[in-house]
């Protein structure tokens, strides 16, 4: 970010292919989660879902890509999330982030950026926030 | 069930290397394409001594060099079914970048019953601290477990 940013300002937008059941298995092997639930249809059923799911870490990595697609790394000082639906298999995930505050903390100039992860039917999956550095 | 006896329950210390090869993987899986994660040189201009680790990658870190896979877990007597992830939350002090070795030090902060005792949620909290000794991040999260319906 090279300007000054305003509150309302969307700065973080981004969308992400559909989550394939490989993308589970890569992310399974990639994170170390290696939680069946996530990639082995007869462990989800036994534990009551239709079908395996993401990890919400992985919709939290995309939230994060698309954080640091707009702010570089080394100026984000928090980054919070909220697991507020599970994301299917298939789902079409888009990251957004809108400025809500502007503040100043241990003598530097902030922002709080409210961020949302959200499925093509408009579902909100993961709902969180970012304090970044100016 | 997790009650409240569970509250500063500590477990055992993870150490994790950020290793290229791996934290590639991870960047290749998410479709990260950012420079500043791919390029030392880009990378050394934006200010890091190397690579740096994407926002979430530290919670990976410590899955993939846990000695024991999910010790809070199989400590607290859960069943992994019966797990959900609720809230995480990831305070960063300092740069984490290729090359460092972390020590993750898990902690359990804080037990609640929710919906009667249909839930509980289980918030872990975990300082990160590098080779230099320096406090590089917080992470902290919250899992939930869907109880057993009393029959």
């Amino acid at each position: 970010m090279s300007q000054q940013p305003s509150v309302g300002d969307r700065i973080v937008h981004k969308e992400f292919p559909p989550i394939t059941r490989h993308r589970l298995a890569l992310y399974c092997g990639a994170s170390g989660d290696h939680n069946p639930i996530h990639v082995d249809l007869d462990f989800a059923k036994a534990a009551g879902f239709p079908d395996v799911f993401s990890h919400g870490m992985l919709v939290m990595a995309y939230l994060g890509q698309a954080l640091t697609d707009a702010v570089t790394p080394s100026r984000i000082r928090s980054f919070s999330t909220r697991f507020a639906a599970i994301t299917q298999l298939g789902a079409r995930l888009t990251c957004e982030g809108t400025v809500t505050e502007l503040f100043e903390d241990k003598g530097e100039k902030r922002a709080r950026i409210a961020l949302t992860t959200k499925d093509q039917t408009g579902e909100t999956k993961l709902a969180g926030e970012a304090i970044i550095a100016l | 069930m997790v009650d409240q006896s569970a509250v500063g329950r500590e477990f055992t210390p993870v150490t994790a290397r950020v290793e290229p090869g791996r934290l590639r993987f991870f960047l290749d899986t998410i479709g990260e394409t950012n420079p500043i994660y791919r390029d030392e040189t880009a990378a050394k201009a934006a200010g890091y001594a190397a690579a740096p680790v994407p926002p979430t990658y530290l919670f990976c870190l410590e899955m993939m060099d846990a000695t024991i896979p999910f010790e809070f877990l199989t400590a607290l007597n859960i069943d992994l079914a019966r797990v959900l992830h609720g809230e995480q939350r990831f305070d960063y002090h300092a740069p984490v970048v290729v090359g460092d070795i972390l020590t993750f030090k898990p902690r359990v902060t804080g037990v609640t019953e929710k919906k009667g005792g249909a839930m509980t949620l289980i918030v872990v909290d975990t300082p990160v601290t590098n080779q230099n000794g320096v406090h590089v991040a917080d992470v902290s999260r919250t899992v939930v477990v869907r109880n057993a319906r009393p029959s």
